[in-house]
């Protein structure tokens, strides 16, 4: 393998595996923290509920970082266009994250505005997943680029329609990821309620989901002939639906995993139609951000490799072995 | 003010903001294991409540480090785009492993530490202690070998199109700085945590509080404290001789030390005349020299060999980082007379120690972040040592003004983090451990 584009294209899927594994594990915890309000409705219930994510949130946002680490080390153009670029927006999810992250061990220590860290968790969950979608979909729609590679757009380009769909598709990805994880680790009233968000949620996601296929379809008509692309909207359709039948069923941890699937599926629809773009430009395609042209070179390709088919392993199998640790249903009084 | 000022402002505030808290992060990590080692052990209680009692510690300052330290991780992509641009190839594996190696295992097994005491058998407690420990360690080597990189960069190779790109990756990480300067900064971590748990504990023998845990948690506090600054003495001159031979006009700055002469001086205090290329203050004669390679007589190059646009500022890093030197040299003693004490069964009564100790406890964090500030400034004007300049490094396309609002936001934000961690910290510590 001394080909250059089979590593650049290698990494174009280690990335897309980061991001994905960086949305169904945080996606569970954002969701929690944006459906924090609506689940829980006593002291107790939130309790619970935020104790069900508490020895795992920190862990799943170092997928972030490394997701963000491995964007830098294999693209650094595409790394460095989109971040300055979106400076505002960027500065945006930078708060949420600080918020939600803070906010969570603050509540425990400082009961008396226990309820005012409650509304940060809550705010700077929802902000950050509805953010990250809006961020896809700008980069995959297209924004204007300019011959050295920089945005040329203001804040207003981020804000057109298409991306703000992506980030509503996204936003509701994500509560259903909190819905189904909060069925899975609650009980009682807690856990009925659950279900009963899960049920709204899952039709919303159908909604969403259907909107979102169809606008890629209109945007790039080239993925007419991408059988991918309707593998994809097959396999999210037929996993959304599958959690209908597990509501039915009362199975408390299907969903969780149907949800997960579902959440792959939108992901694999948008990496058939960007691939190989990483930034797309919407002024003139001569400037598009591919991963051909805005990796770093062969050696750092193969080193990172090494890094990563070697690493990544073994953080898989520990979290694995973390998480059967935390098996089960959460209580309220987990924390120390 | 231009974007490339805020964007360096912004940078300074932040990592010196981020690195107040994995500089306390490291040392405890260090002394849980220690504490955690010897319940398995020895099956003692008081060393079980030791260890609980700093965990919930470690909880509210590595949750402070977590959330800050991913503002660094994107400000390459957001405030220093030319800079990523630029050194990709080699910067960004750095950070990426940083992520693979090291975050992983330090945040995923902080969960069973803080939450599953009851839950896993104390060998695997044990373990997690051991992880936690080895990777917020790893952490640090990665973090310091990207800026040691940057000091003194290697392992790389220019291309035909005049770009950076990476040729051996081991002389990459492994570049003539990164262990003096990795051994340097995780000995500052640990005095900053000894000197934190012995004001802490010493407070509370002080107050007759939390009975034996107090006392032991003093023990193991004071001994370390006695030891880590000595460590710090050796390893501090090991990086000065480093810095002396890699980045000679960065040394003189330090120094104050103009023209190149046999038998230099050295300063202990001073004040340097950049106009008049003069230093004056308190020295040992020939004393530089003789550090240098212990020979009184050794030649040491001046900043007059060197063509003053590469000078940084001479006497602002001259002041910071004697500083930190001052402080080193100032724990060394105090550590010793708190290993005194305890050897000559004095120091529970000794009532002056104890409630000075408790002061001394912002006095590492000085020391780290003058020490930063001396090598960060020092370094000016390149971002990478006689490579790039820190001019061409910042994002174009990110206007003076928003990183204004940015940088105001920071503030702020990280004013209201600050404010809720003294709080929140003093009231785990007057909690305590159990007795
Ligand atoms: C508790 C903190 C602390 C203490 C007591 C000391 N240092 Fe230090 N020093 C640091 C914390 C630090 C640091 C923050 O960790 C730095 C900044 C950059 C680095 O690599 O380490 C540093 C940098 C630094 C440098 C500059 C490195 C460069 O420019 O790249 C030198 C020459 C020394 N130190 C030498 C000493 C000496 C001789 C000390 C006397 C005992 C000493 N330090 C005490
Ligand atoms: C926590 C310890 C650190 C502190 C307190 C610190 C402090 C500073 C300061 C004061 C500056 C401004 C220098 C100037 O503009 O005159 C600076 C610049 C910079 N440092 Fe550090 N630094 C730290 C660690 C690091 C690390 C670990 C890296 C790399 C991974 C790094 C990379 C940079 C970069 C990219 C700049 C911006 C360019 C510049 O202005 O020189 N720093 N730092
Ligand atoms: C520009 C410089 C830096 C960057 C990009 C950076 C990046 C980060 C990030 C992303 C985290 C969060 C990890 C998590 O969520 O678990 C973090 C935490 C941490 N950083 Fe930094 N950091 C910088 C400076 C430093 C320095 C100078 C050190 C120490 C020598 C350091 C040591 C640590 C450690 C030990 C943690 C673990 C969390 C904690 O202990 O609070 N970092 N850093």
């Amino acid at each position: 393998m001394e080909n250059i584009q089979t590593y650049q294209e290698l990494w174009f899927v280690l990335i897309l595996v980061l991001f994905i594994g960086y949305s169904l594990l945080d996606g569970f915890d954002l969701g929690i923290g944006a459906l924090l309000p609506f689940l829980g409705k006593s002291k107790e219930e939130k309790d619970i509920l935020i104790n069900s994510i508490g020895p795992v949130w920190d862990g799943n946002e170092v997928w972030l970082i490394t997701g963000g680490g491995a964007l830098f080390a294999a693209f650094p153009h595409a790394y460095a266009t989109a971040f300055s670029g979106f400076y505002p927006a960027m500065m945006m999810v930078l708060f949420a994250l600080i918020f939600r992250a803070v906010s969570i061990e603050f509540r425990v220590h400082d009961e008396k505005k226990a309820q005012i860290w409650e509304k940060a968790f809550f705010a700077g969950s929802a902000l950050a997943a509805l953010l990250f979608g809006v961020a896809l979909g700008n980069v995959v729609y297209g924004v204007p680029l300019d011959d050295k590679m920089e945005f040329t757009g203001n804040f207003f380009t981020l804000l057109r329609p298409v991306p703000l769909l992506f980030g509503v598709t996204g936003f509701a990805a994500v509560l259903l990821q909190g819905a189904s994880y909060a069925v899975m680790k609650t009980e009682g009233k807690l856990h009925e309620r659950s279900f009963a968000a899960l049920k709204i949620l899952t039709w919303v996601n159908f909604l969403t989901a259907i909107v979102y296929f169809l606008t890629i379809a209109f945007s790039f008509p080239d993925v007419i002939a991408n059988w991918l692309f309707y593998l994809a909207v097959l396999f999210t359709l037929m996993w959304l639906s599958a959690i209908f039948f597990s509501i039915a069923h009362k199975n408390d941890s299907a969903p969780f995993w149907e949800s997960s699937f579902a959440f792959i599926g939108l992901w694999i629809a948008v990496a058939a139609v960007h691939f190989p773009n990483l930034i797309r430009a919407s002024n003139d395609r001569i400037f598009d951000l591919t991963i051909y042209n805005s990796s770093t070179g062969l050696q750092t390709l193969k080193v990172m490799s090494v890094i990563a088919l070697i690493g990544m392993p073994v953080v898989i199998a520990y979290t694995i072995f973390i998480y059967r640790i935390f098996k089960g249903k959460a209580k309220s009084s987990d924390h120390y | 003010m231009n974007a490339l000022l805020l964007a360096r402002i912004q940078f300074a505030f932040t990592v010196g903001f981020h690195f107040l808290f994995p500089a306390m992060t490291l040392g405890t990590t260090l002394i849980i294991l220690i504490s955690e080692t010897i319940y398995l052990i020895k099956k003692d209680e008081t060393y079980r409540k030791i260890t609980d009692f700093l965990v919930r510690l470690l909880g509210l300052i590595f949750v402070i480090g977590a959330a800050t330290g991913i503002v660094m991780e994107f400000s390459f992509g957001t405030n220093w785009s030319g800079y990523s641009r630029a050194v990709g190839d080699i910067f960004g594996p750095i950070l990426a492993a940083e992520g693979v190696i090291a975050f992983f295992l330090e945040s995923v097994f902080l969960g069973v530490l803080i939450f599953a005491r009851s839950k896993v058998s104390p060998k695997v407690y044990w373990l997690s202690a051991l992880l936690v420990f080895i990777g917020g360690h790893l952490s640090a080597f990665w973090i310091v070998v990207a800026n040691s990189w940057m000091q003194t960069p290697a392992g790389y190779t220019i291309n035909e199109a005049g770009k950076i790109v990476l040729g051996d990756f081991n002389a990459a990480v492994f570049n003539p700085s990164t262990m003096a300067r990795f051994a340097h900064t995780v000995i500052a971590s640990w005095i900053t945590s000894a000197i934190m748990v012995a004001g802490i504990a010493g407070y509370h023998v002080r107050k007759g509080l939390h009975g034996e845990s107090a006392r032991t948690l003093l023990k193991i506090g004071i001994i370390l404290f006695a030891f880590t600054p000595l460590l710090q003495l050796g390893a501090g001159h090991v990086h000065a001789i480093e810095v002396i031979n890699m980045q000679p006009e960065k040394a003189a700055a330090l120094e104050g030390h103009f023209n190149t002469t046999r038998g230099a001086p050295i300063y202990a205090l001073g004040f340097v005349d950049e106009q008049n290329r003069k230093t004056y203050g308190i020295y040992i004669p020939k004393g530089l020299s003789f550090l240098y390679n212990f020979d009184w007589n050794s030649e040491i190059r001046g900043l007059n060999d060197f063509p003053e646009e590469n000078w940084p500022p001479v006497n602002f890093v001259f002041q910071v980082y004697h500083i930190m030197v001052g402080i080193g040299m100032l724990l060394i003693a105090l550590g010793l007379l708190g290993a005194y004490l305890l050897w000559r069964g004095k120091l529970y009564e000794n009532k002056f120690y104890l409630f000075v100790l408790l002061f001394l406890i912002p006095l590492p964090h000085i020391a780290h972040e003058t020490g930063w500030i001396a090598a960060e400034v020092g370094r000016q004007p390149w971002i990478i040592y006689k490579l790039m300049k820190t001019a061409g490094a910042s994002s174009v396309v990110v206007t003076g003004g928003e990183i204004m609002f940015s940088l105001v936001m920071f503030f702020l934000i990280y004013l209201l983090l600050a404010v809720m961690f003294v709080k929140l910290f003093i009231k785990i510590v007057q909690k305590g451990p159990e007795a």
